[in-house]
């Protein structure tokens, strides 16, 4: 056996990283890969990454789980990096050298330095403080096996860039921007900056503990698998950014498929009256349409803190496809019901109604407890003639009724006059039914299905209205 | 022949053709040309896909060949069809004939109609095949591309199997507004083209409306790339930055301002909700 240079090593456990964090790919992908590697220069790592990306990932929401991989193992650099051959490493490889590297006078140099760095912009040597950073104020040296010895949290708790923000905007504003924008794009350098510290401390653990081990412990999955429950703000903004795309997405998918199934039986005269311009040869035969049928829709959607999001997400959605049902209503519970149909107007403006649906929480709750089998009662009550025969009921939420009366009683006569009933439950299955969750007693009435994030939302939503 | 030598050599032809390309996708055309696959290209409307076809043709000096794809687009659209009427014709006209003399003359390629797919396949000088917007096609159409797709070749029952002398080098576009089968990605390499960065976004626009003021265009980039920010129902893109510029050069504004932003916002913003937000949030009065 020839001496190995690994190469193929590497590759072979960036790919198999990538099928662990849920991407697809294939066997002849991974060839095309190799034989993208051949055709390129090794010289730009960039131009080895959308190399890598052309080859492997075929579905942009994938492209950040790619990127931060991609970081994981195939380094930007090793170690304290003094690899650059910018003149201005000079002066960080001399700091480096100095012997006492961690003081509060370095720490006050190099706030000065990113300060700097901040005000112009630059990416380049941003990039660099960001290594140095983790390198100098990160380190944790001296615990035991099996703790990492590099903290981004430490790191950026002493040097502390977000109190930079209010020197980088005095810059900006002397360059004659307005506050506003300023705020703005000071805002957004240290939220980058703070991505790249993060990045790196990453790449060091990677480099003591090897890639598989952080790619396993420390990447996100993508947003279009990631749990409502556990998603932070940002997260929330950028789902909800997805929910557009997505709702069109599957309406042309729905379409297409009902334009599949439409093909009806032979329209005899048509056909006959088509084929006299091929000589009486029926070469194209002509069919009646077929009329589709489309769904009332009745959602019952719990707005609790702890599900409020799950619900927002839902509503969104289908109201997003309200063309594919005949009628849509909606009411939001807590203890109470309230009708929130009014707000989702066509084309009203998605800001406006997140903002009105969260006002109109308030109206939803009595007590603020949530209680499933009041509101089930109170909803039979008030509005008799929401459910019909051809109506398909969907309720929503985690089915935790704080140990209160269940009511079953009522949400079984609804299940039984609507056409179908489901319940959706944005907890995982295995936390059904424990502690206050009545998942189970609920459950034996109406299906109730698991839909914790995007996917799962999408794919029920199709099979709702197919 | 190769179509480009580097990505390098990719990002200089394409600029010379009047395409500013970016990192990605120079590499990406590259590859496309060097490993001879096809190139599925994905990415909001307006951003500049179908221009990267023609781009890639007009570098090469390759001819445009382009499958505009619909619903409902089938074989006979895409791929071949045989002349019925003129088949219908010719047996007619052979009254008395023995049967087999006529089949024979009945399917050759005097009575084919070669429609996009079999054109590029059959071209033997340099073709670029567009195939645009896929996603609008059905989902059969995709089985059908990938014979193509994979082997550059064609079959017809009743010639046989025709295959590419020379690969042509076929972009496929997307919006995404479904996904493709994995069967049709895994054939192809993916480039996902989004709105470009300020620095390149001002280039194009210089670029392509050259009597615009550099400030003004500096101000236009900011704008949009402002309004991109927003929770939009659909974000201005590349092609409406570049009509918006048109349309201040026509209207002759040397300096856009509240006021200014408020009288065209039209151009770029299509949804009267959009207009709202945009209204609100850029602070501009009515």
């Amino acid at each position: 056996m020839s001496t190995r240079s690994g190469l193929v090593d590497r590759h072979i456990a960036f790919v198999e990283a990538l099928r662990g964090a849920g991407l697809s790919v294939s066997l002849a992908e991974d060839l095309d890969a190799v034989a993208v590697l051949g055709a390129l220069d090794w010289t730009d790592r960039d131009v080895v990454r959308e190399g890598y990306a052309a080859s492997l990932v075929k579905r942009q929401a994938q492209r950040p789980t790619f990127e931060a991989l991609f970081d994981l193992y195939f380094p930007r650099m090793v170690g304290g990096g003094v690899a650059s051959l910018d003149p201005e490493a000079g002066d960080t490889a001399d700091d480096e050298a100095s012997p006492v590297r961690d003081n509060a006078a370095a720490l006050a140099a190099f706030r000065e330095q990113l300060a700097e760095a901040l005000a112009a912009d630059d990416r380049q040597r941003l990039q660099q403080l960001a290594a140095e950073m983790v390198g100098r104020f990160g380190a944790m040296p001296g615990r035991g096996p099996g703790l990492s010895s590099w903290s981004a949290y430490t790191a950026l708790q002493r040097v502390a860039p977000s109190d930079l923000v209010a020197q980088v905007v005095a810059g900006l504003l002397a360059e004659g921007l307005t506050e506003e924008e300023a705020q703005r794009g000071a805002g957004r350098r240290v939220g980058a900056f703070t991505a790249q510290v993060e990045a790196d401390a990453r790449r060091r653990i990677a480099e003591e503990k090897g890639a598989d081990h952080v790619a396993n412990v420390a990447l996100r999955p993508s947003i279009e698998r990631l749990d409502f429950m556990a998603a932070r703000r940002s997260d929330l903004e950028e789902m909800r950014r997805e929910i557009y795309p997505l709702a069109r997405r599957l309406a042309t998918r729905l379409t297409k498929e009902q334009h599949a199934r439409r093909r009806g039986p032979l329209d005899f005269r048509r056909t006959v009256r088509a084929s006299m311009s091929t000589g009486g040869v029926p070469l194209v035969t002509h069919h009646r349409p077929k009329r589709p049928h489309r769904t009332e829709l009745v959602v019952l959607c719990d707005v609790s803190g702890s599900v409020a999001n799950f619900a927002q997400f839902t509503l969104l959605l289908v109201f997003a496809l309200r063309d594919q049902f005949q009628k849509v209503r909606a009411f939001t519970f807590i203890d109470q019901v309230h009708e929130v149909t009014p707000y989702f107007t066509p084309g009203a403006d998605i800001v406006d109604v997140m903002s009105d649906l969260a006002a109109s929480t308030t109206q939803a709750a009595l007590w603020g407890r949530t209680n499933y089998g009041r509101a089930l009662g109170r909803f039979a009550e008030e509005h008799p003639d929401a459910v019909g025969p051809k109506t398909s009921l969907l309720v929503l939420g985690d089915a935790r009724s704080n140990y209160s009366d269940l009511n079953e009683a009522v949400l079984e006569e609804l299940a039984g006059t609507a056409r179908h009933a489901w319940w959706l439950n944005p907890e995982h299955r295995r936390h059904w039914g424990t502690g206050d969750s009545a998942a189970a007693a609920y459950g034996d009435i109406v299906p109730m299905v698991e839909c914790r994030n995007l996917t799962q939302l999408a794919e029920f939503v199709h099979d709702l209205t197919a | 022949m190769s179509w480009f030598a580097s990505p390098t050599d990719a990002s200089a032809r394409l600029h010379e053709a009047g395409y500013l390309a970016d990192g990605a996708t120079s590499t990406t055309s590259y590859l496309a040309g060097a490993l001879e696959k096809p190139l599925l290209v994905e990415g909001p409307a307006g951003v500049g896909k179908t221009e990267l076809a023609k781009a890639v043709a007009r570098a090469t000096g390759a001819e445009l060949v382009r499958l505009q794809c619909y619903e409902g687009l089938d074989e006979a659209r895409a791929l071949y069809e045989w002349n019925y009427k003129k088949q219908l014709l010719r047996i007619q006209a052979s009254e008395g004939k023995e049967w087999d003399a006529t089949h024979d003359d009945i399917f050759t390629e005097e009575f084919l109609l070669t429609r996009p797919l079999l054109t590029a396949i059959q071209r033997e000088t340099p073709t670029v095949l567009l195939i645009d917007e896929v996603d609008k096609t059905d989902v059969e159409v995709e089985g059908l591309l990938l014979e193509v797709l994979s082997d550059f070749q064609v079959t017809i029952p009743e010639l046989g199997t025709v295959t590419a002398t020379r690969r042509p080098f076929v972009v496929l576009t997307s919006n995404a507004s479904r996904e493709l089968s994995e069967a049709v990605k895994r054939r192809c390499l993916y480039l996902h083209l989004d709105y470009p960065d300020a620095e390149r976004e001002r280039e194009i626009v210089a670029s392509q409306v050259p009597g615009l003021d550099d400030r003004v265009t500096a101000q236009l980039v900011a704008t949009v790339a402002r309004l991109r920010e927003l929770e939009l129902k659909k974000a201005p893109s590349i092609a409406e930055s570049v009509d918006w510029a048109r349309t201040l050069v026509a209207l002759e504004i040397g300096d856009l301002d509240a006021k200014a932003i408020a009288d065209t916002l039209g151009v770029i913003l299509k949804h009267r909700s959009d207009h709202d937000r945009a209204v609100k949030e850029l602070k501009l009065a009515r």
